[in-house]
């Protein structure tokens, strides 16, 4: 089984937010959840890049160690997911978080946050594959087609890599040595306590 | 001829200014390439312990784009507070039994005379047990957040504790103003008779006849003794605590607060919390099998004349006196 991962190559990054904007279209996201997001670093400055960030799904993930109720589970491709009808909505998953992944569908945490929603790596939910219960709950299951994460397949500059790790690694190696820079493998090292050697 | 010089000399200085020129501007030329010189992850790790930045969304918190420290969030969520929780409470537990079996209950020397004192009227109970019901409910309700998976997890099964915990969790937070508002009463109500005097002292050197088996010793007290004016103090303070970092956990965000204040509030709430559950188990103790004849005070209000002798004996002279006063002798117990 593959080691899934996201690898956003900011100097590729052109902040168009189209991922954003596929992430919501795909999986119909309620207003105000946001997956994935694009944060622009040094805006304005010499250096500025964007970095496209969404759940990393974790190595020994935090949000899976801090859960209350212990409502989160690693797919057999690392892919880490949970179940709503589990979650309480106490949102401690957000403090652990290096990522600031974990979304709630209320402001307040006064009565309810509501069920945590996050990235799933177009991977589902407990629900079996493909039914109407999962779309409603998680969204579209493309893994399960055999489908990668929509955000990083109509990436137009092909900036945000989504796969196996070693594969993903290896084309951004191929990517830096070519063009002589990468600006690294943004979050890599907090999320899996390694980095693509360059 | 000396003009030639001149203009020569003019000439070379012109051109050595010129190839000074081009060489600074080639050189930093070199320095800033917009292409490959990027802002690098390691170094504003290093610098900064986060990475933020700008986003377009509504949320601007999402700016946050890696925050390490979550990690170390996790590491006292998961481990730290469980060895301070369990210690602290077992701990405590254990105590009381060792004493238990050293002292025994605190018996009234000697012994029930008959005579009943009123030690707290309805009001005071009142928010007494609105103080102590919502507190027992938020200290269960607050354990099970952090000791529930370990331990009722397991045999409750996924689903039916998840419906338990999100039940606890809503009584958690609606539960928490009562608790503020028997807080509040309790110390407008008692902080007179709890501000500290010279016979505390006294009081604290005899350890106010705790320690001996005899039942011999006994340090003048008012109403409220030095011990139970620490614990008064201790639950006005440790209470506050637990009111505003639970606010600012039931609020999250609120105001700009940030992930790492977030962070903070719970660890803050969680530890004076475990200690708080502790101390108030100690307190259960000593107004229940730990002293005989204490628990009345509290229940239907009464205490026995000989037991407020023993135990709060300038207080059972005041009301003694008053009694006098009024011209009608002390109640009989029914």
């Amino acid at each position: 089984m593959a080691r899934m991962k996201f690898l956003c190559d900011a100097d590729r990054c052109i902040e168009c937010n189209a991922c954003v904007t596929a992430c919501k279209n795909e999986h119909e996201v309620p207003w105000g959840i946001n997956r994935r997001r694009v944060v622009t670093l040094n805006d304005g400055k010499p250096g500025e890049r964007s970095v496209s960030m969404a759940c990393m799904h974790c190595t020994d993930a935090p949000c899976a160690a801090v859960c209350p109720v212990n409502c989160f589970y690693t797919t057999a491709d690392a892919v880490v997911l949970h179940s709503k009808d589990l979650c309480i909505g106490c949102g401690y998953c957000f403090y652990a978080c290096p990522f600031g992944a974990p979304q709630y569908p209320k402001v307040g945490n006064f009565g309810s946050r509501g069920k945590m929603d996050k990235c799933t790596f177009c991977a589902g939910g407990p629900e079996a594959d493909g039914t109407k219960e999962e779309f409603e709950k998680y969204g579209n299951n493309r893994l399960a087609e055999g489908k990668l994460p929509l955000c990083a397949e109509m990436c137009s500059t092909k900036a945000l890599l989504a796969g196996d790790s070693e594969v993903i690694a290896q084309i951004y190696k191929e990517r830096v040595s070519r063009r002589g820079y990468g600006s690294g493998a943004w979050g890599w090292q907090t999320a899996y306590r390694e980095s693509i050697a360059t | 001829m000396a003009k030639l010089v001149a203009q020569m000399r003019l000439i070379a200085g012109a051109l050595a200014l010129a190839f000074i020129v081009a060489i600074s501007v080639s050189a930093s030329a070199q320095q800033i390439n917009p292409t490959a010189d990027a802002v690098k992850e390691q170094q504003l790790l290093d610098q900064l312990k986060v990475i933020q930045g700008r986003v377009t969304i509504p949320d601007e918190k999402s700016g946050m784009l890696v925050h390490p420290a979550g990690r170390e969030w996790r590491q006292f969520h998961t481990v730290t507070l469980k060895w301070i929780g369990g210690i602290s409470i077992i701990g405590m537990l254990a105590v009381l039994v060792l004493f238990y079996l050293w002292r025994g209950p605190m018996r009234v020397k000697s012994g029930y005379s008959g005579i009943n004192v009123l030690r707290f009227d309805g009001l005071e109970r009142f928010v007494h047990w609105l103080t102590a019901v919502t507190f027992v409910i938020l200290g269960v309700t607050g354990l099970n957040i952090t000791f529930g998976r370990v331990l009722l997890l397991p045999w409750m099964g996924p689903e039916a504790f998840s419906a338990w915990s999100e039940w606890a969790k809503y009584s958690h937070n609606f539960l928490s103003f009562g608790f503020t508002l028997g807080v509040a009463l309790m110390f407008v109500m008692w902080i007179g008779r709890n501000l500290p005097t010279a016979v505390d002292v006294e009081w604290l050197k005899q350890g106010g006849g705790m320690f001996d088996p005899t039942n011999s010793t006994h340090a003048p007290a008012y109403k409220f003794n030095a011990g139970q004016k620490i614990l008064f103090w201790i639950i006005i303070v440790s209470s506050s605590a637990m009111i505003i970092s639970g606010f600012m956990l039931m609020f999250p965000f609120y105001s700009g607060l940030t992930v790492g204040n977030m962070e903070l509030a719970e660890i803050f709430h969680a530890v004076v919390g475990v200690l708080f559950v502790a101390l108030i188990i100690g307190h259960i103790y000593l107004g229940t099998v730990g002293m005989e004849g204490a628990f009345g005070a509290m229940a239907d209000g009464n205490v026995d004349l000989n037991w407020a002798k023993e135990h709060h004996s300038l207080w059972a002279k005041e009301e003694i006196q008053a009694a006098k006063v009024k011209g009608g002798a002390m109640r009989p117990a029914e």
